[in-house]
């Protein structure tokens, strides 16, 4: 009885509670050039104060006050993530948009653009919609849809891109599927600048890639398994470069794999042509040697590739060659896994992983915090059009809270799977709290 | 001799077969492969005498599941078990169960209720036996898992090569063909490196696989090199289906620079072996001349499987 005396008691302070005083955290939002230990005050759904001693002595004492404190903790901008698939409509199974948006706000994301190879494909205004209204009956991080490039994904016609514009779309791409047609995609880019969309391709030359199942290699050869090659990637990747150029439209790489692919975006981005990169955080940290006892949890398409892949795209990453980071979070059920790997469908999740997965890069010292804040905050934002979440007074309350040293156990994910080879694994670095759209959307308990 | 005893008396003191499930050539040490050679070579007198039957393995079940079709190897497995007085049951599926609806681990699942000893399965998808293996209780022998491996191949080769050369030891060793999808190719490249034979492939580049070192053989893409002063030969079985996916252009170009005929023989030292562990395309690969030679061994091959077979199931049954 006295717990739950308590527990109303609680909740009736917490009702008068409005105002979030972060204390003595270091906030690092890098589009700000702001890097230093401040107080953050977030009232009414917007940060009201921000700087050394925001937090008054008066703010402190006052009932509505929920004080954390943020000494050792980290906040920064909430996360924008350009790719990930929450399978609503069709295959609710694996994920759906609320547990999707869930696991998003669990991984200190309050942005997630999201793939349209649904079922049916996102290649028309009313799904479109659809999934936009369902993410705001759902709440929490936003949901902005990519729509397909082409009709089906088929590759052949364009879709209603303006319609799709209209209705929320940030972009357009055919992800899973490479647009392979030269005609259509220098249609595509043509006609998405028309109306400031990004096209965002999944470069994949396919009849390069029949019946791959990894990169190509020493591990494919070993394991008899029919390889997809480095090269598949870059000869749609130095075409489409071409393309852009030509066209002066806006053209985004999707999870970008291989040195030659980087090495062909850094002398693009050098003559000035539009283009845009972003790279998982398991290309970042895994090799194809990872598939070795034909782990099915490590096939994702493109393939983990090799060390020097892994080394070229954690320099570019570093170097801004590759502008941002993109979980590629694709769920999928033991169905989908527990089989043959040739039968295999490729895909890992990662909305729930960043945060503790890549900090390991940044304690390396291979990845300065600063760009990897940016990678996952205002870079994005600048491939897509969305309003970039910002510490700075006035602004939107859109902020990730990091515990940077504290142990966590990669398990327990608000995702329906949990597809993923860093399962089970321990990592230091959890999120703490995530506010979206000005309010809390995570917060994990004891903060 | 009472012909219901085997004389295993080289395996003596009987120490645990270390091995649970074969899987992959890399399973086994050279001193575990060894083993089985050796008790082969018991296994091999049996199946000469005429009773080729012993008590060894009475009361076991052997299940063959076969997802993929096969006639030799099926059958070698099927009498080595019989000829060690097992229960045998051979089981054809399709290996694309699952558009059938049924799941490998089903099918798997519902085999091991019947409480197999062991269970040998041969399956179009690489790695499969692996994924059965790691799922089961039984013991499992990969019979081929697509272009993976197929280890029971290479343990009859080394012990065919060791009936005719002695010692693999600083035997030169030249595959020849299909090397990129070939599961007999993968298992010796391993297996008779272990056994301290020097490897070498030889193939047109379309049907070798990029980084071919990491199979721990020398590369040739002409095949003379590989011949020359070879003492052993094997060639490997090119499918008509490569050339629908641009492997090759023709059989006859491919024959012309690549098969064995008895002139390009000749290359390999005077009492090399030439070996197929087929079906072969006589006339693609081979020229019939060869492979009814003097120097061919290809169906002391397929007498060699039985006993091999044998000697497996036997070890992995506990010896």
């Amino acid at each position: 009885m006295a717990s739950t005396i308590t527990a109303s008691g609680s909740m009736g302070s917490a009702a008068t509670r409005d105002v979030l005083v972060l204390t003595e955290v270091r906030a690092i939002d890098p589009a700000e050039g702001l890097d230093g230990v401040v107080d953050v005050v977030i009232e009414g759904g917007r940060i009201t104060r921000l700087g050394p001693g925001a937090a008054t002595d008066e703010l402190l004492r006052s009932e509505r006050s929920d004080r954390i404190d943020g000494r050792g903790a980290w906040v920064v901008p909430a996360f924008v993530d350009l790719h990930a698939h929450l399978r609503e409509p069709g295959e609710e199974y694996k994920e759906d948009i609320k547990t999707g948006l869930t696991a998003a706000a669990r991984g200190g994301f309050g942005h997630v653009c999201v793939m349209p190879n649904t079922k049916p494909v996102n290649d028309r205004r009313s799904i479109t919609e659809a999934m936009v209204a369902r993410a705001r009956e759902v709440g929490g991080p936003r949901l902005h849809p990519i729509g397909a490039i082409t009709m089906g994904q088929n590759g052949g016609e364009l879709t209603e891109m303006a319609d799709l514009r209209d209705a929320g779309a940030v972009g357009v791409s055919d992800d899973g599927k490479c647009v392979m047609s030269a005609a259509v995609l220098r249609r595509a880019l043509e006609y998405a600048r028309t109306f400031d969309l990004p096209v965002i391709q999944h470069a994949e030359d396919h009849t390069l890639t029949e019946g791959a199942q990894m990169h190509e290699g020493a591990i494919s050869a070993r394991l008899g398994l029919r390889g997809w090659p480095r090269v598949a990637e870059d000869v749609i990747v130095a075409r489409d470069l071409l393309l852009a150029e030509a066209t002066g439209a806006r053209y985004h790489v999707a999870h970008i794999s291989t040195r030659g692919a980087v090495r062909l975006v850094r002398d693009a981005k050098d003559r000035g042509i539009s283009v845009t990169a972003e790279v998982t955080p398991h290309h970042l940290m895994l090799t194809h040697e990872a598939v070795l006892g034909y782990d099915t949890a490590c096939k994702v398409n493109p393939p983990l590739r090799e060390q020097e892949d892994v080394d070229a795209l954690r320099a570019a990453l570093a170097d801004g060659t590759i502008d941002c980071i993109a979980t590629d979070h694709a769920p999928h059920s033991s169905l989908e896994k527990d089989c043959e790997f040739a039968e295999a469908k490729p895909g890992m999740i990662g909305l729930e992983l960043v945060v503790p997965v890549l900090l390991r890069l940044v304690r390396q010292g291979a990845l300065p915090l600063a760009r990897l804040v940016d990678a996952l905050t205002a870079a994005p934002c600048r491939v897509v059009s969305i309003e970039r979440p910002r510490l700075k007074e006035g602004a939107s309350a859109e902020l990730t809270l990091i515990q940077p040293e504290r142990p966590v156990t990669l398990d327990g994910f608000a995702s329906k799977s949990k597809n993923t080879p860093f399962l089970g694994k321990q990592e230091l670095g959890a999120v703490a709290l995530t506010f979206a759209g000005g309010r809390i959307a995570h917060r994990l308990s004891g903060v | 001799m009472n012909p219901d005893a085997v004389n295993l008396a080289d395996d003596a003191p009987r120490e645990p077969f270390a091995v649970r499930s074969l899987l992959s050539a890399d399973d086994l040490t050279a001193g575990d492969a060894t083993r089985i050679l050796d008790a082969a070579e018991s296994f091999f007198e049996v199946s000469r005498r005429p009773i080729r039957k012993v008590p060894a393995l009475r009361g076991k079940t052997l299940l063959n599941v076969f997802f993929e079709a096969s006639t030799r190897t099926r059958t070698s497995f099927e009498l080595a078990g019989k000829r060690l007085s097992m229960d045998v049951v051979n089981l054809s599926a399709s290996s694309s169960s699952t558009t059938k609806g049924e799941t490998l681990l089903d099918t798997i699942k519902s085999l091991e209720a019947m409480q197999p000893d062991l269970v040998v399965i041969r399956h179009a998808a690489a790695g499969a036996a692996a994924y059965v293996a790691a799922r089961s209780t039984p013991a499992v022998i990969n019979a081929g898992d697509g272009t993976h491996e197929h280890p029971t191949q290479a343990l009859l080769d080394a012990f065919t090569i060791r009936r005719h050369k002695r010692d693999l030891r600083g035997l030169k060793v030249a595959i020849c063909g299909d090397i990129l999808h070939s599961r007999v190719a993968r298992s010796n490249a391993i297996l008779l490196g272990k056994l301290g034979a020097d490897v070498h492939f030889a193939g047109p580049r379309t049907l070798i696989p990029s980084a071919p070192e990491s199979l721990g053989a020398k590369v040739h893409y002409r095949i003379e090199p590989a011949l020359e002063d070879a003492d052993v030969v094997m060639m490997l079985r090119i499918q008509r289906e490569r050339l629908s996916g641009v492997f090759l252009p023709t059989l006859r170009e491919y024959s012309r620079t690549f098969g064995l005929n008895e002139r390009r023989l000749a290359l390999a030292k005077p009492g090399a072996i030439v070996m197929h562990p087929g079906p072969m395309n006589r006339g693609v690969e081979i020229a019939p001349e060869v492979a009814d030679g003097p120097q061919s061994v290809i169906l002391d091959q397929v007498e060699a499987g039985v006993a091999v077979r044998m000697a497996v199931l036997w070890l992995l049954c506990g010896g």
